[in-house]
């Protein structure tokens, strides 16, 4: 899963496998932090009405 | 009692009503949980798997559920991506019925590996050749995907959305919806197809073996397309269900419609497609093999030539023809036909992918091998359905599932006494301090 594994080799399934599974945790990681921190700014600034 | 957590402008059954239903499904949880905890504590013994059957009820429930999740996938695809906005009727419940399956699909994976404790060795320690290693990535990665899709509807709830940090969280979530659908889409095109592929590439399986396109067998792309097709039906199938329980329409007709239309033509190309595929498997791929196609649908009890016509006739090329003519699938008691007859039909695709595979000998020493699942494996494969009907059940109560609720079925003006009642319980809601709402 990472490089200091013991049985990691930089060949192309491990680049392919794993590349793909950093590359999708990512994007999640990165949106889900990018809406958590979008909604702490607009709570801080006042929004946040009970109706959408 | 709990009327301050039911959505607004919305009527539920009384909370007698909703327990005793909570726990005739918790009962048969409970009996899937003790069935669960004697295949983990005493070990696989507890099944009828064997050395000829090493994949068995566990992994056919496994790829029917997550072929049946497929409608969150496609829907959402078809929503957030292709803009079809008239399915964001009915993509919450898509969403929902996604998640269940996908978690489903864990927890009977969670069973099947025996220990349960070293599941993140096929993380740590990937076997970066094997197509499964592949599944397991984007199962776990979609199931995040779905579990996102879902929190926003948890966190649209009555009372949390009164949070102002809660409601602006949903509804940022929403807004970049179409980000984590899109990724979505691609992780479950490549989990479906692998889940195909891995039947495709047992060269010592004539039965499941298929020729290929670079390094994907066809039964790769069979496998995501029939899971795009079937799985919005089984949403379909779903909503009509919950429909008839609640004895009031959820969805409107144009919506359930566009979805029926979108899923029957899928359905059609992707039975075209199999009939396409059978016959070149059966007229050259198998032979190359040295078998005919009468030796993998003879000298059996169970699996005749019927199988296959049952499941690429009746439930695959009829469906498909009643979805596409729009006669037939505006007639709400056909349509709910067809999405049956489409949810057997991709049930039944995936044992013989599962189950057919294993059974047919492969030797000429070998004979046909019958298998029949343990009440361990049984109980263990009904727990994920009533722990569906659960969630289902608290999800539908007490969240904003469906948005056309309120407007198909406007609650009756209320009589001056019933009213007054109505009042004194909301006052006596408001002073519960356990549904306050909370400050940011």
């Amino acid at each position: 899963m990472f490089p200091f594994n013991f049985e990691w080799v930089w060949d192309m399934s491990h680049m392919v496998f794993m590349g793909g599974l950093w590359y999708a945790l990512g994007i999640l990681g990165a949106g889900m932090t990018f809406c958590v921190i979008k909604a702490i700014l607009d709570t801080a600034s006042g929004k946040g009405g009970h109706h959408h | 009692m709990d009327s301050a957590l039911i959505p607004k402008g919305v009527k539920r059954c009384p909370i007698w009503q909703f327990a005793l239903g909570l726990g005739i499904a918790g009962a048969v949880l409970l009996w899937g949980v003790y069935a669960m905890f004697l295949c983990w504590f005493k070990g696989l013994n507890q099944t009828n798997m064997n050395d000829y059957y090493g994949f068995a009820l566990w992994i056919w429930a496994d790829l029917a559920v997550i072929a049946l999740g497929g409608g969150a996938f496609f829907t959402g695809l078809l929503k957030y991506v292709f803009g079809k906005d008239e399915l964001k009727n009915i993509i919450n419940y898509a969403v929902l019925i996604g998640f269940i399956c996908y978690s489903s699909a864990l927890l009977i994976l969670a069973i099947d590996v025996g220990q349960p404790l070293r599941s993140w060795f096929i993380f740590w320690h990937a076997n970066v050749h094997s197509m499964l290693t592949e599944v397991a990535f984007c199962l776990s990665c979609y199931f995040c995907v779905l579990t996102i899709e879902y929190i926003p509807l948890i966190l649209e709830n009555r009372q949390l959305d009164k949070v102002p940090f809660v409601h602006n969280l949903s509804h940022s979530m929403h807004e970049y919806m179409a980000v984590f659908a899109a990724t979505g889409a691609f992780l479950s095109f490549f989990h479906q197809g692998s889940l195909g592929g891995v039947a495709g590439v047992l060269f010592g399986r004539p039965f499941a073996y298929r020729e290929h396109l670079f390094i994907w067998p066809w039964t790769f792309f069979l496998f995501t397309w029939s899971a795009a097709a079937y799985g919005p039906c089984f949403t379909l199938l779903v909503t009509r269900i919950t429909e008839k329980i609640a004895r009031k329409q959820l969805v409107k007709d144009a919506t359930i419609q566009l979805l029926a239309k979108i899923a029957g033509w899928m359905m059609f190309t992707y039975i075209i497609a199999k009939i396409i595929d059978t016959i070149y498997w059966a007229t050259t791929t198998a032979p190359s093999l040295g078998f005919s196609l009468k030796e993998f649908y003879s000298n059996n009890p169970v699996y005749g030539f019927s199988i296959l016509f049952i499941e690429i006739v009746v439930c695959g090329v009829l469906p498909a023809v009643m979805l596409v003519i729009p006669k037939v699938r505006s007639n709400r008691l056909l349509l709910t036909l067809a999405t049956v007859l489409a949810v057997i039909g991709v049930s039944l695709n995936r044992w013989v992918m599962v189950l057919q595979v294993m059974a047919v000998p492969v030797m000429s020493f070998d004979t046909w091998v019958m298998y029949y699942p343990s009440w361990q494996e049984v109980a263990t494969t009904i727990l994920p359905v009533a722990y569906g009907v659960i969630l289902i059940m608290i999800s539908y109560r007490y969240l904003p599932i469906f948005p056309q609720e309120a407007e198909l079925n406007p609650l009756e003006p209320e009589t001056p006494v019933a009213a007054e009642m109505d009042s004194q319980e909301a006052t006596e809601a408001d002073a519960d301090p356990e549904l306050t709402p909370a400050e940011a």
